[in-house]
């Protein structure tokens, strides 16, 4: 019993994270944590989407269920859940039975890798970025299978059109995420990483995020990888494979119930998955913003206040909100519901300030905040643009992005070679 | 020696147990022979994924994480993608009722016994009283397995096999060039 609780506690001393320690306790608790969390998170954006979009549009949004709709999406969970789960006469049983788990198996699996902070991973790879790149294109097969399995146009339809999408701009993605993986080998060894934390740490250690490296470069490289993005996870303005106005619902029409809820997290932890890896990629992961122009004890403190302001401001929402609840008696248990809701909030907002729990999360809460600044321009996105059309999609993808990325790996190797190809060109070898 | 002998202390225990061997190499048999026996395309290829899959993982087995994420981006999630692609447009319902036939089951089984035969006089020979795979290997940690890759291709000393890597990229180039040449009338 001792040697077990010696074994729990001698992780906190150190400076890994829990798979690089070998700590399979705390692997675990990790990975349960970033499951919750995640789970919550696609709870959170189910309920903010529609919200969101509601009002863009200028409509109210869900409204019935809990004070402005807070409860609809665990109803909507339930309901899913309580559906009757349809397996066609005529699908192919097994395949039909697997696909939405292959899906989600390769959304969630990826999360292994995802720096939240230096040690707030469940662990890090030598090949972090590789692995985060080939899981998520295995979700491709989840769909691709999921449409031909149902044994209808519809779906069948669907899956074509996904994987041809998701395999033509995968290629103009990959350039993207190898121009910065050539930024991270300027340094000292001139060895590059693959790592997900060791990327962030070269941005740390360069002062710069490598999103304004070798202006415009970086840009460029985070402009086609943020295209890309939407396209890899079938959103819209790429939602073809679900465009519901031609495929009722693509490749998932024949699921229903369970299976299609499945589907659904799947599409959301798989768009948080490749905002985490544009965040770490370009936007220096859980480093805060003007590392190196707002610097000293003062404004480390200011930006380690962020999280608890945050959580504080949103519990004033909910008060504010619970002010202008209707004061008739039907109203009585939601306008209670709310403020207890911003209670809780505020709770956590003061918690988030006690010194020991600031320092802690800070790096959490950036990496946090970066994301869902990535999941807010999904939905902007969704309520923005027209669909494209196919043949549209694949010039964007072939002729627009791929020679793009193309020019600019070249470029990015040149300007980052610049001073040893000038050595070369005059005759002189500089180490 | 220990299989992990180039580790440094205080890392993980090593991954390369037989039990991880013999799982994933009973799970790539199990595909291997799904693969053949299955009558329906979609199956059959769905079985040599999950070959392919184990085979990635094999590779991190033996401390080669880089190989592993490419055989699972290029083999799992490129290749066998288009083969899905092609398959799904086929008539599954012809091709379930149409008779399977292999006239060259004799050759086959005399094949594989060869292969077979070669395997394990390869595996038992010894010579001057060693064998040809000795117990224990020296493996990198697999936290460097990448810039190792990186160093034996394209590093000044020690690289070597730059040249071989050029010309199969090469070689990958005109496959690409000839398909678009076969594909397009008019260029």
């Amino acid at each position: 019993m001792h040697a077990l609780l010696q074994y729990i506690l001698s992780y906190l001393d150190s400076d890994k994270t829990p798979g690089g320690a070998g700590n399979i306790f705390w692997a675990t608790v990790y990975i349960l944590l970033v499951f919750a969390g995640l789970s919550v998170a696609v709870i959170a954006m189910n309920w903010l989407e529609r919200k969101i979009l509601a009002h863009m549009q200028v409509r109210l949004g869900p409204m019935r269920v809990g004070p402005h709709g807070l409860l609809q999406p665990i109803a909507d969970a339930i309901k899913l859940l309580l559906k009757e789960d349809i397996i066609p006469a005529e699908a192919d049983a097994v395949v039909f039975w697997i696909a939405p788990f292959i899906v989600v198996l390769a959304a969630f699996t990826v999360f292994v890798v995802v720096p939240f902070g230096p040690t707030h991973a469940i662990t890090d790879m030598n090949i972090g970025i590789l692995f985060m790149l080939g899981v998520s294109s295995l979700s491709v097969l989840g769909i691709v299978t999921a449409g031909w399995a149902s044994n209808s146009h519809y779906p069948l339809i669907g899956a074509l059109r996904s994987s041809a999408q998701m395999v033509s701009y995968e290629v103009a993605m990959g350039l993207a995420v190898v121009s910065v993986i050539l930024m991270t080998s300027l340094n000292d060894q001139s060895t590059g990483t693959l790592s997900m934390i060791g990327i962030v740490q070269a941005q740390l250690a360069q002062q710069e995020w490598f999103i304004f490296k070798f202006f415009p470069l970086g840009l460029i490289g985070f402009g086609i990888f943020a295209i890309a993005m939407v396209a890899e996870t079938n959103r819209a303005p790429f939602d073809l494979p679900e465009a519901e106005s031609e495929l009722t619902a693509g490749f998932h029409t024949e699921y229903s119930g369970f299976r299609w809820s499945l589907f659904f997290l799947a599409e959301y932890s798989a768009m948080i998955a490749v905002s985490s890896i544009a965040v770490t990629l370009w936007l220096g992961g859980w480093l805060r913003p003007f590392p190196n122009l707002l610097v000293g004890p003062t404004w480390d403190l200011v930006f380690l206040l962020f999280p608890g302001i945050t959580f504080l401001l949103l519990a004033a929402m909910c008060f504010y909100n619970t002010a202008r609840m209707p004061k008739h008696p039907l109203f009585k248990v939601q306008t209670i519901g709310l403020a207890g809701f911003g209670a809780v909030l505020g709770l956590i907002g003061l918690i988030l300030f006690l010194p020991a729990v600031r320092i802690r999360v800070n790096d959490i809460f950036w990496f946090s905040a970066k994301v869902a600044g990535f999941m807010y321009l999904y939905i902007w996105y969704r309520g923005t643009f027209p669909r494209y059309r196919f043949d549209q999609l694949m010039k964007v993808g072939w002729k627009v992005l791929l020679p793009t990325g193309l020019a600019l790996l070249v470029l990015t190797a040149v300007v980052g070679m610049r001073s040893e190809l000038w050595a070369e060109l005059q005759g002189v070898w500089r180490p | 020696m220990n299989p992990a002998g180039m580790i440094p202390a205080g890392t993980n225990p090593p991954v390369a147990t037989p039990f991880f061997f013999y799982l994933l190499a009973a799970i790539m048999i199990v595909g291997g022979v799904m693969v053949i026996t299955r009558k329906n395309a979609v199956h059959s290829a769905m079985a040599l994924i999950t070959t392919l899959l184990a085979q990635a993982a094999l590779y991190l087995m033996l401390y080669a994480p880089f190989v592993a994420g490419v055989q699972i981006i290029l083999y799992a999630g490129g290749i066998m993608v288009l083969f899905l692609f092609v398959i799904m447009l086929i008539s599954i319902e012809r091709a379930e009722k149409e008779r399977q036939f292999n006239k060259q089951w004799l050759v086959g089984i005399v094949a594989a016994a060869a292969l077979g035969g070669l395997f394990i006089a390869v595996y038992t020979t010894t010579t001057k009283g060693r064998a040809l795979f000795p117990e224990g290997r020296m493996t990198y940690g697999e936290t460097q397995n990448t810039q190792q890759i990186a160093a034996l291709l394209f590093d000044r000393n020690v690289g070597q096999y730059m040249f071989a890597f050029e010309i199969a990229s090469l070689l990958l180039l005109v496959a690409i060039i000839g398909a678009v040449v076969m594909a397009k009338k008019r260029i």
